[in-house]
Parts: C-alpha cells; structure tokens; sequence
C-alpha cells in the first residue's frame, strides 16, 4: 500500500508516495534519491544509515517513515552550505579521518549531533557520542581528531586549515 | 609547506625565482607531504557513489535462496510456484550456469549456484529477479527445494578422520577427499639442530576464525543490454579476474563483458574473488532482459565469509644458550569450510611466511588445510599468516624467558638482516625491523616496565613482516601485473587511467600524488579513472598489499616518460640541455636560472606540438629469481617485505579476566610513506582489526551449522569504547624497487597486534593464553589454573600479587 506523505528534509518540504511499511532510510534512498546515508546492516546495529532528527542523531534504517513527519531530517548532504562543506567534512578530509568513505556519513552526523549540544567535547565524550558508529577501517584515531578540530573551528570561527596549521 | 600553502603562495608570487629555487632544494614536491586524499571530500559530504548508490531503470531487485543444511544433495528444485508470482520476471537455479570457477585456477571446487549439493549452511541453490525487494523475498518462499541431508562434520579434525562422506570428491581414486591442500617443506636439518638446543619450548595454538565485517555489504548490479553486451558493476576487489570468470562462466566473449568497480566501502579480503551474487545479477540479467541488483543481506556477508581460516597450531622451538634459534618445527590443522578459495595458497603462507624477520637455523612446517561444512574461509588482511605469527611471537616469549633475555634483545639477537635470503630462499632487500624495535621500545618505555608493573598490568612485545604484492599473479601469465595509461590535456590536465581498486586505503589519491609529483602539475589537475575493464588497463586488484608497490610503479613509469618528452620540447626552445629542466609545483623553469620559467601549462603545448598527443602507458612485472626452485617456492616470494613491531601495555582484572589493553604502540617499516597520513590510517585501521581477533571477535558455528551470532550486534566488533589509544610510528628503510622506497602498510601492521596483547597479559599475570579471543570467561578460568598452582607450590606467585585487607565487619 503507498501512502503519501510530507517529509522535510534538508530544509525541503517533499510530497512523496511511499510504500506505508518504509523506513526513514529507504524513503531518503530510494524515494528521495538521498544516497548519503547508508544501509549497512539494516537492523539498527551499525549506525551507518544515522540521520539527525530535529538535530538529533537517530537511526534511521529502524525508523518507520510516518514517525519522521512533521519533524526535521537532516542527511550528510544537508550539512554541506552555499559557502562550502561543514567544518567537520573539511576537517575529516583533512586528518584522514575517512578511509572508505562508507560509516563517515553516519559519523558524522553522530558528530553534527555532539557538537549542537556541546562546543568543546572531550575526547571521551566524542568517543560516547560515536559509540553507535562502527568503523572498520580507521581504528578511530583520526576521526577524534577530526572531530576536536572541527570543534575549535567553530569556536574560534576558523578553518580547520587554520586550526590544524596553528 | 603543504602543496596547497605552496600552490596559493605561487599564485601570490606568480612563481618567484625564490620558491623555486626552494623547490629545487626538496628531494620531492608532493611525496611524503600530509595531503589530502583526492576522493575525500566527496566521502565526506556524501557524494561518493557506492554500488548500492547506483540504479538503473528498470532495475530488479534479486535474491539468492540458501540451503538451510550444512551438507546435502540436491534432489530437485520446482521452482514454478515462484516464476507464476506476479512481478517475478527471472527464476534461476545451479543448472543454469553449471560451470564451476574458484579465484585459484588449480581449485576450480564451486558453481556459482550449487548444483548437485550444498556444502554448508548458507550455500546458494535458487535466485529470482523481482519488482521489488519484499515481492523476492516472497518468491524465494515458494521454491520447492528437495535437499537429502547428509553427515557433516563442523571440527576439521573430524572430519581429517572420517571422510565418509566426503565434502568434495577426492582429486584421485583412494585420496581423503575432505583433505583440501597438504604442505610439508623442510630446510636444514631440524631434528638434529632440535637435539642440539640449549632450551626447547613448545606449545599448542589455536587461532579462532573471524571475519572481515566491512560496513559496506557485497552489492552487484548486472546488465545485459540490448546488443548482448553484459555490465557488472560491483563492490569488489578484484575487478579483472572477476572479469575473466563471468566471461568463462556465463560462456561469454570476453570482449562483450565490462566490470566496473564503484568505490568500495571497506574489504580487507572479503571481496577478493567472485561471489555468488555477481554471476547471478549477471545470469538474472540476461533472463529477463532487464538490470538487476543483489545486496546482501549483513547475515548473508556473515555466511559469504573467507575470512580468517581458524588454525590449529602445534610449534617446537629450539634455541642455543645465546638466544639464536636453532630449530622451528611446526604442524598445523586449518579449517577451510565448505571450499578452496585461495586455500591453496593459505596452506603455502600458514608456514612460508615466518622466516622473517628472524634467522632460523632449520625450520620444517606440515600444514594441512581441511573442508569443514561451514562459510569458506579466505584471506583475510594478512592472509594465512596472522595466525603462525601469533604462534611463533609467544614461542620467542617463552624462549627469552627461559633464557632470561630480554624479548626485544631476543629478537635482536636472530635479526635477519637486509639484503639476505630467508631460511627458505627469499629475497629480503630493505628491512627496517631493529629501527622498529627501536622504536617502540622507546616509545613504551619498555626497560622500564617490561617485569616490573605492578601485578596486573604488564607490557608485551612481538613483531611480523608481510609480502608487498606476490610474486607471480594468481593466473600464470608472462605479462605486467600492473599498468597505468596517463593523458596529458592543453589546460594542464593529467587523466590517469588504471585497473586498480580503491577500497579506502587510498589507491586512487596515492597515483594522484605520484603523477603529480613527476610532472609537476598541481595535484587538482589531476583526474583518476580507475577499474573499469573497458577503459582501464589491467591491474590484477587490491590483494596481498600489492597495489602502492606495483601501480605506483607503473605510474612512475608511464610520467617519466611524458615527462622525457616535455624536458625536451622546453629544453630546446630555451636552447638549453634538457636535464636542466624541472617540472614542478606548476611551472616548467631552468633548474639553472629560476627566472627562465613557463607554467606547466604552456610546457604541455609545447611538447604536444613537437610530439603530436601527449599519452603514455607504464608497466611493472616482478623480478624473477628471488625465491627457490623448490615447489612451492613462489608462494610467499615478494619484490619486497615490510616490517612491523608492537608493543601492548594493558591491565588485567583479576577479579572478572576483563583485558584493558590502554595503549598499542606500532613501528611499521614501510620503506617510505608516499603520504603519511594514509600510511598512519593503515596503521591505525590494521592495530584496531587486530585488536578486535585478539579480544572479542569469533566467526563460530553452533552444531546445526548456524552462524552463532550474524549481525552486528552479536559478532562483537571494537566500537569507539572499546578500541585503545594507538601510536603509529613510520620507519622508512627505503626500499630499493618501491616507488620512491614506498612498501606496503595495509596488512602487516596487523600482524604482532594479537601475540603482543597475549605477551603482555603474560607480564600482567603470569598466565599464557594460547586461544583466542582473549576473553573474560578465558582469562578468569586461566587465572584460576595458575592460582591453583600456586597454592600447591607448584609455582611462585607471580609479581607477588599484593594482598587486600577486607575491611572488618563493622566498619
């Protein structure tokens, strides 16, 4: 059976039809064509398909499409702006803290979520928020530096080139 | 200065003789600098397009039925029921492409859908191509598959003993046919050298099978078009021996298939040879007339498999006095699964490839690799190796502690050596093992606390070494392992077109940096193309740690020779000999008067001009002669070996057996980081996986033939709470064949993580563990043995353990 909805998704309004049993990711995927986010276990245990829900980090292969009306959903293409990629996408780049590519839209996205509600995260609580993330290619290391990077850039209102040369 | 700083400063300067006289005065522009990866920020902002981002239209979903016995016959499979379903376009089974394949050409043992029988629980039998995914599931419900169930055996072992009812059909008349592979080398004289040791250790290993869990699954899409030309695009390692099998399997002309391979999201060996779903969305494809897409399930990359195979290691070990090992003899049992898939060669590494980095007097090794009825195992990162390895670093460890020699001193003391041969006739070039000892015994302040921190936390050190790409390919062939084609554009433009995978470790970004570097354009001039058949030459995949090593040479290859061509088109309009020119950081100048100079742009033009179209195609082969004559003296032979050594300081509770391991420390020898930010990522990313075996990972079954735990959640995998502080330290021997001294860094810093983490639960409490994962439940039961033994006086208490005071009742 398809429904039609309204999802608001990276600040656009979209009247979509979709079958009434999807989850929010297969809507962003298949529907709306948002590939960022990723299914890579499609039960909720590898936190690659991580989307922010009205800002806030929620998983989105176990959310059933319908509880993601009338809310706002933010995907790793919604954190790029007119003037360029978020600090933590450029400060990622930056510090290799993307191998191949796959959990880094979930992570970030965890990441876009710590940083709303804290401005200067300790390395455990980066560690805390990104629990819900597996990695298998980065160890992690690089991805906390990222993060702190990207945390003094926006404090300072800086590049994480900046922060990084300083 | 980064090139980026550099690049914005020229503009600034508009080239001044100033900056280029600096960049004279660096031995490189672009190699060994922190850079940025080329791929990266589309990563990072979403826009990488993995297998599963792709679709086409029209597109069907498919999906493969799995036999739910671990061994059976195929009686017959009615599959009508499912084709009548509405919006089922394809149905197809074994029969349908009965041809059987395998990555190693000797071991041609599966058919991309079983045919006559089921090896293990998971085994594909049917696949149907749908409308969508909920309408395949449904179809796969209404196959009728008849199977006559038949004994399996899950312990290699048993099944060694009892070949019954063999998993395959012995390869001759009276041979076990559950026996996969059987190796057994000699060198030297290991029995007398044994008799003749001062100290003999010995011990029985067993290294647990794990998997690869790559968050991104296999995904393939498959199309047959119109004029009979099939596309497969998949997440795979291996692109051009994936081409040769579909072609050979689906009895195509070779010139009528293109594989394409996205970027990949993570592999470590799990997709390094052909899947059942590639040849099915191909086979389904060419059914229905329409593409069709196979994601798998993350169940079904549990059951898919060839990781780790679990060994079952028996070593003796003896040594004279003064530390040098005189003998190493060593009996291994491997547990293969249901097929060979490069089984053959794993059964060759479980015992070529521990002659590094120490000398042995004498060595034998008799390994036999054996079908179980269980997912295949494969290579995983550091493929048949990781486990001797763990096996041999504890051997050390007991040998220095009988001797009371320091276990870095100990393996001082046996160093190899550079430019020598190993016991077993490879050729060993560069080999910055003692820098990496060094190293960490610097960084950990090993003298310090090796023996010496208080009962329950202790140090542990071990080391490895990994091939750089195998010496032959995995068909035998005269022709280069690797070849790069590089176009050279008016507008300052290189495109370089190769075969080779990237599959995160940075493959595309390194060529980018090795191009750039050659003709001195700035690195966003530079566009990468990489595996697609139809466009790109041949690279034989991202495998055994091969790809720096023999593309980077390639590309070197193919740059130098435009570059040739640009030096003298400059040269002679500057009348001026052309050596004296320099391409670099965007100009082309007169290394001998900076203020001649011109941008790399305008270099291009002119060479283009004199020569016609600038292009060029690099190669590389592997040198011969760099291994023995004997048979099997190839496998493990390699053009060049890295070096690793880990040092582990953990804590060990006594009162549940939790391990803490607080810090890895890591020293890689990888002859020279081309970007040391890839190279630490390597390192970091392979210290984690090994982390990850060494303390919670285990792929086991249950007696069904069931995966025990197949998502994410149950198959624990280290997440950022779990994953301990690491320290990469680069050494660079640099190599003499590598480009630029480069070698490899994807596999063997993974190597001394597990041994390392065992030797120093060993300082911490005394109790050796000999099977992994180091769990609780395991270390709490083996604390208790010893504790046993120390009551009866049987042993002293180790690190005397300090003695609590309860707090009497009352307070």
């Amino acid at each position: 059976m398809i429904d039609v909805i309204e999802l608001t998704v990276n600040g656009d309004v979209h009247e979509i039809g979709v079958p009434s049993h999807y989850s929010l990711l297969e809507a962003l995927r298949y529907v709306l064509g948002y590939t960022g986010s990723k299914q890579g276990c499609d039960k909720g245990d590898c936190g690659a398909c991580t989307v922010l829900l009205d800002g806030v980090a929620t998983l989105s292969c176990i959310l059933p499409v319908h509880e993601a009306i009338d809310h706002e959903v933010t995907t790793v293409e919604g954190l790029v702006g007119p003037d360029g990629p978020h600090p933590l996408q450029d400060a990622f780049d930056l510090c290799g803290a993307a191998q191949c590519g796959f959990c880094t839209p979930g992570i970030l996205i965890s990441a876009a979520g710590l940083l709303r509600c804290t401005q200067d995260p300790s390395r455990e609580e980066i560690r805390e928020a990104l629990s819900g993330n597996l990695c298998r290619c980065t160890g992690y290391t690089k991805i906390y530096e990222a993060v702190e990077v990207a945390a003094r850039a926006i404090r300072e209102n800086r590049s994480p080139s900046e922060v990084i040369h300083a | 200065m980064k090139l980026e700083d550099f690049r914005q400063k020229q503009a600034e300067a508009a080239g001044s003789a100033e900056e280029l006289r600096e960049a004279l005065e660096r031995e490189f522009q672009v190699i060994g600098r922190r850079l940025r990866r080329t791929d990266g920020l589309a990563k990072s902002t979403g826009r990488t397009m993995f297998a599963d981002d792709i679709s086409l239209a029209g597109m069907l979903h498919g999906k493969i039925l799995r036999s739910p016995h671990p061994h059976a016959l195929i009686k017959s499979i009615d599959a009508s029921a499912a084709l009548a379903l509405e919006g089922v376009h394809a149905v197809i089974t074994g029969r349908d492409m009965a041809v059987t394949y395998g990555i190693i050409p000797w071991t041609r043992d599966e058919y991309p859908l079983c045919v006559d029988k089921v090896r293990y629980v998971g085994d594909g039998v049917a696949a149907v191509a749908a409308i969508d995914e909920d309408t395949a599931n449904l179809a796969l419900d209404l196959i009728e598959v008849a199977y006559e169930v038949l004994p399996h055996h899950l312990d290699p072992e048993e099944a060694l003993a009892d070949a019954e009812t063999p998993i395959h059909e012995p390869r001759k008349p009276g041979q076990n046919g559950n026996v996969s592979k059987h190796v057994h080398l000699e060198f030297g004289e290991v029995d007398r050298l044994m008799s003749e040791s001062d100290v003999i250790v010995e011990g029985e290993y067993y290294f647990e099978g794990s998997t690869h869990t790559p968050i991104e699954p296999h995904c393939a899409i498959g199309y047959y078009d119109a004029s009979g030309k099939l596309t497969v695009w998949s997440a795979t390692q291996v692109p051009h021996y994936l081409h040769r099998e579909l072609a050979r399997v689906l009895d195509l002309d070779v010139a009528k298939v293109r594989v394409v391979q996205p970027p990949v999201g993570g592999a470590f060996g799990g997709k390094s040879e052909p899947f059942d779903l590639e040849f099915c969305v191909a086979k389904l494809s060419m059914v229905s007339g329409r593409p069709v897409k196979i994601l798998y399930t993350r169940e079904e990359v549990f059951y898919a498999h060839r990781g780790r195979h679990p060994m079952l290691m028996r070593y003796k070990t003896g040594a004279s006095r003064n530390g040098r090992i005189k003998a190493v003899d060593a009996s291994t049992i491997i547990d293969g699964g249901g097929y060979s898939s490069f089984g053959l060669v794993t059964t060759y590494y479980s015992g070529q490839l521990i002659t590094a980095p120490y000398t042995m007097e004498s060595y034998r090794f008799d390994s036999t690799r054996v079908y179980t009825n269980k997912p295949c195992c494969g290579p995983k990162r550091g493929h048949g190796s990781v486990q001797p390895r763990f096996a041999i670093e504890i051997q050390l460890d007991k040998v220095a502690e009988a001797l009371d020699i320091d276990p870095i001193q100990l393996r001082r003391i046996n160093f190899l050596g550079a430019d020598s041969r190993t016991i077993n006739e490879f050729r060993v070039t560069s080999n910055g093992f003692p820098q990496c000892l060094d190293a960490v015994e610097k960084a950990s302040d090993w003298k310090d606390k090796y023996r010496k921190l208080p009962y329950g936390r202790g140090v542990g050190i071990a080391g490895s070494c990994y091939i750089s790409g195998t010496n032959y390919p995995i068909y035998p062939n005269e022709m280069p392992q690797s070849a790069v084609q590089l176009q050279v554009d008016r507008s300052g433009r290189v495109a370089v077109f190769c075969g080779a995978s990237e599959i995160g470790q940075g493959s595309d970004s390194t060529f980018a940096y090795i191009v750039a570097e050659e003709l001195g354009v700035p690195l966003d001039y530079v566009r990468i193309l990489s595996a697609d058949t139809d466009l790109t030459p041949v690279d034989l995949g991202a495998y055994s740690s091969r790809v720096t090593f023999m593309c980077g040479n390639a590309c070197i290859d193919a740059a130098q020779k435009i570059k040739e061509k640009v030096r003298k088109a400059v040269s002679d309009a500057w009348e001026c000999k052309p050596k004296q020119v320099v391409l670099a950081a965007g100009w082309a100048f007169d290394a001998k008067d900076t203020d001649q100079k011109m941008p790399i742009s305008e270099a291009f033009n002119l060479a283009e001009a004199k020569f016609g179209t600038l292009g060029a195609t690099g190669s590389y082969n592997t040198p011969k002669d760099i291994h023995g004559e004997y048979r099997g003296g190839t496998i493990g032979a390699s053009p060049a070996y890295s070096f690793t050594a880990h040092a582990v300081e953990l804590e060990v509770d006594p009162e549940t057996g939790f391990v803490d391991v607080d810090k890895i420390w890591v020293a890689h020898d990888c002859g020279r980081a081309l970007n040391p930010v890839l190279v630490e990522g390597q390192i970091e990313g392979s210290a984690y996986m090994g982390f990850g075996e060494a303390i919670m990972e285990e792929q086991i079954f249950k007696e069904t033939g069931l995966h025990n735990a197949p998502s994410l959640l149950d198959y624990k995998i280290p997440t950022s709470l779990d994953t301990p502080e690491m320290e990469a330290l680069i050494i660079e021997s640099v190599d003499p064949e590598g480009p630029y001294g480069a070698k490899e860094a994807g596999e063997g810093p993974l190597h001394p993580s597990i041994p390392a983490i065992a030797n120093a639960i060993y300082d911490a409490v005394g109790v050796r563990l000999d099977r992994l994962p180091f769990s609780p439940p395991r270390v709490w039961a083996a604390l208790g043995e010893r504790r046993k033994h120390e009551e009866s006086g049987k042993l002293a208490p180790w690190k005397q353990p300090q003695e609590v005071e309860l707090p009497a009742a009352g307070d």
